[in-house]
């Protein structure tokens, strides 16, 4: 009796020897695929060996409404591509048309657009905390996570006066100049978030049943990395360094100290780490921003672009016309293309504006971080437990308004 | 970039490929390569071996309905080490546009050609899996050309008669 | 300086009299319509199904989230799965290729269910007249209330999810509007 043990393969039905794979349909309505993914699933028993990504499921037709719209239009639609950080992607469209016109843009409004920028990275990862954690069970950290965004989303209301959709940015500079007391709060929140960072660190970061969810999860090296074209803290976390803002400096980026974390094993726990890191170093800019952000125009002085302030109106016969002409008619670009990249949360995010001479662009093509990240989802799942493609997807952060424009 | 290095670089393509490179511009500092289809892929193994252009960057075409050639097909691509990226233009003609795919020099291309394929009709021969990714499957045109209407509903406004109008046009 | 005389305490009478058979009925029954009670019941605790799509989806969770809680309301937990819930909030502009799963989502959640339109997206297409966004839910399922906005605050849909309540308490139970 105590020798009787049961082996699968002796006492077991018989096993047939090319066993057809279950397929499972993640389908585009699933609490955790970030939005309207489908991933084809096919698994052997319990393991993952083969995951298609199927998007599309947010098509919205982003390129074809942009070549509709003059450039000041086209700023509004930009909001809502990748919309958890709006004005990162208001920046990029008019820092395109900014380079085709060769337009220089005011100090004032370039430290402007940079603390928008920053605000907006804290508020996506915090998103990003809150919700690949709820997936993985951290039903609280959603909670804290919000409470955290909240502060961001009031910034952002009392400077736009709207909560997410932000169209702050105009080109040659910034739609309105700030508020007053809004550096007050800004300051207040800088002082309120290291300890709630550190929350999140001391709730997650040692926690031994997130190490065991992330640890060894999803796995890409540093050569693959690159190889799979992955941008952002998905490349970062896998050890190569390339973080837009200290490589090809915009906005005035060269003139902040940040550090840019780097992971070592490329695995979900360190994407985690790279973006709580990126959080704090996104507070240390945005102090540095608050301390030296000068007085001056918050637009640029060409009057062929950017909106005369109103108070000139009474008084100058030109800026009516000018007032009138960019409101009606909007401005003409020079013939060209150009490509323009903003480090989003996700990663790079570009547009190519192809101009010909009219007023509205002729082809803008975004290049989205999250349609190259979602790219290597079946290497990266490859092998493991259909639970742990649920961590891999959440560590990857992309948000399907970008992936499907 | 600075000017020494682009024309170094494009005199190193042009003595590699005799022929093959038509144009080059560097137009706000972007650099952009106009090649000929047939050479597409060898400068496009040259550039990633040789040059380090090993990232990917985008993938796209631009519909010039004016023009002959149409469409201008494009892959952007940058050297991490060297800090420089490069625009490889081709073209390609109605009717029956087709261009070589570079998947098999950047895997990352793979789903750039395919949204390029669903959007603009172009196809990519050598692609391991070209099929509409982000239209249904079952759909018909090709939206980003210029031709194709992007129709909506017409909006229709108070001061206009609604007779002979289709009854679900939004009225304003 | 008089005397201090206690008036005595008077004899309770009525409610204060303590539960009497016939006081205890007082208390404990009230009569009503089967239709009210059940509506109040359907009206009071609407949970969600989730169909988050775009960026009213993030409103949403906003909604959701500490500030503007809308448990409070009833709709204590989104359901995943739509067997189990009553409600469907459109958050989000509805894809060509999504259209189908909408309406597939709808049909699979059991009656007695009703949908709120969240957003400009979801309620008229928004800003997006084009090919590839369908011009409305409605053309797809019926909607019950249109939030408008671009997205709209987390206190709109918390509007909305109370006039939907105020809706259903006025609904009758036999014969319920498809």
């Amino acid at each position: 009796m105590a020798d009787v043990i049961i082996e699968p393969q002796v006492h077991g039905p018989e096993q047939e020897e090319e066993a057809e794979w279950m397929d499972l349909n993640m389908g585009p309505q699933h609490p955790s695929t970030h939005g309207v993914l489908r991933v084809k699933l096919k698994l052997d028993g319990e393991i993952v060996r083969d995951a298609e990504p199927e998007i599309g499921y947010l098509h919205t037709g982003f390129e074809k409404s942009f070549e509709d719209k003059t450039y000041t239009q086209g700023i509004t639609f930009s909001d809502r591509m990748d919309y958890l950080a709006p004005p990162i992607n208001n920046v990029g469209f008019v820092m395109a048309v900014e380079k085709l016109l060769e337009l220089e843009v005011p100090p004032r409004a370039q430290v402007i657009r940079v603390l928008m920028m920053e605000l907006a990275r804290i508020a996506s990862h915090e998103l990003w905390l809150g919700t690949a954690g709820l997936d993985l069970g951290v039903y609280s950290g959603f909670f804290y996570a919000w409470r955290d965004r909240e502060l961001v989303l009031d910034l952002n209301e009392a400077y736009s006066g709207v909560r997410m959709m932000t169209s702050f940015t105009r080109v040659g500079g910034v739609a309105w100049d700030l508020p007053d007391g809004w550096i007050e709060q800004l300051q207040r929140f800088i002082d309120l978030m290291p300890p709630r960072i550190d929350d999140f660190e001391s709730m997650l970061t040692n926690n031994p049943i997130w190490l065991e969810r992330l640890r060894g999860v999803g796995v890409l090296s540093a050569a693959d990395a690159i190889e799979c074209g992955v941008t952002g803290p998905m490349l970062r976390g896998s050890g190569v360094d390339y973080d837009v803002r200290k490589q090809f400096p915009y906005c005035g980026y060269e003139n902040y100290e940040f550090d840019v974390p780097l992971g070592v094993n490329g695995d979900c726990y360190d994407r985690y780490r790279v973006r709580l890191q990126e959080m704090r170093e996104c507070l240390k800019i945005l102090q540095q921003g608050i301390d030296r952000l000068p007085d001056g125009p918050y637009a640029s002085a060409n009057r062929k672009v950017a909106l005369p302030p109103r108070g000139e109106l009474s008084q100058s016969m030109e800026s009516v016309i000018h007032h009138f002409r960019l409101v009606s008619e909007g401005f003409k670009g020079p013939v060209g293309d150009v490509y323009a990249f903003v480090e989003s949360p996700r990663g790079e995010l570009g547009f190519y504006l192809v101009s010909d001479g009219a007023n509205k662009p002729y082809r803008m093509k975004v290049r989205p971080p999250s349609f190259c990240n979602l790219q290597p989802l079946k290497k990266l799942v490859d092998g493991v437990l259909v639970a742990d493609v649920i961590a891999v997807m959440g560590s990857m952060d992309f948000i399907l308004g970008d992936v499907d424009r | 970039m600075s000017e020494h290095v682009v024309e170094t670089l494009v005199q190193r393509i042009s003595e590699r490929f005799a022929g093959a490179l038509k144009e080059s511009s560097d137009f706000r500092g972007d650099l952009s390569v106009v090649v000929d289809p047939g050479s597409l892929v060898g400068v496009a193994r040259y550039l990633k071996d040789e040059e380090h252009f090993n990232y990917f960057l985008y993938a796209t075409a631009v519909d010039w309905p004016a023009r002959e050639p149409r469409f201008t097909v494009l892959w952007e691509v940058r050297s991490l080490a060297n800090k420089t990226r490069i625009r490889i233009k081709t073209t390609a003609t109605m009717p029956d546009p087709h261009v070589p795919s570079l998947t098999s020099v950047w895997p990352p291309a793979n789903w750039h050609e395919r949204e390029t394929y669903d959007l603009f009709g172009i196809k990519f021969d050598g692609h391991p899996d070209l099929r509409r990714i982000l239209m249904p499957d079952s759909w018909e045109g090709y939206p980003l050309r210029k031709d194709y209407v992007s129709f909506g509903e017409p909006v229709i406004f108070s001061d206009q008669k609604l007779e002979g109008l289709e009854p679900d046009a939004i009225r304003g | 300086m008089g005397e201090l005389t206690l008036r005595p305490v008077p004899t309770p009478t009525g409610r204060a009299a303590g539960p009497t058979p016939l006081n205890a009925l007082g208390n404990n029954v009230l009569t009503t319509t089967l239709d009210k009670v059940i509506n109040w019941g359907r009206s009071s605790a609407i949970w969600p199904a989730l169909f988050g799509l775009a960026c009213c989806a993030i409103e949403m969770m906003g909604t959701v989230g500490p500030r503007h809680d809308l448990s409070r309301f009833g709709s204590e937990v989104f359901r995943a799965s739509p067997r189990q819930a009553d409600l469907m909030i459109v958050s989000g502009r509805v894809s060509i290729k999504m259209a189908p799963v909408l309406r597939q989502i709808y049909d699979q959640m059991p009656e007695p269910k009703w949908v709120i339109a969240m957003g400009a997206c979801a309620s008229s297409a928004g800003m997006f007249n084009n090919y590839a966004i369908v011009q409305s839910v409605d053309k797809i399922v019926p909607v019950d209330i249109y939030v408008p906005g671009c997205p709209p605050r987390p206190e709109a849909l918390i509007d909305a999810v109370i006039k939907l309540q105020r809706r259903i308490r006025g609904e009758p139970l036999v014969k319920r509007s498809a």
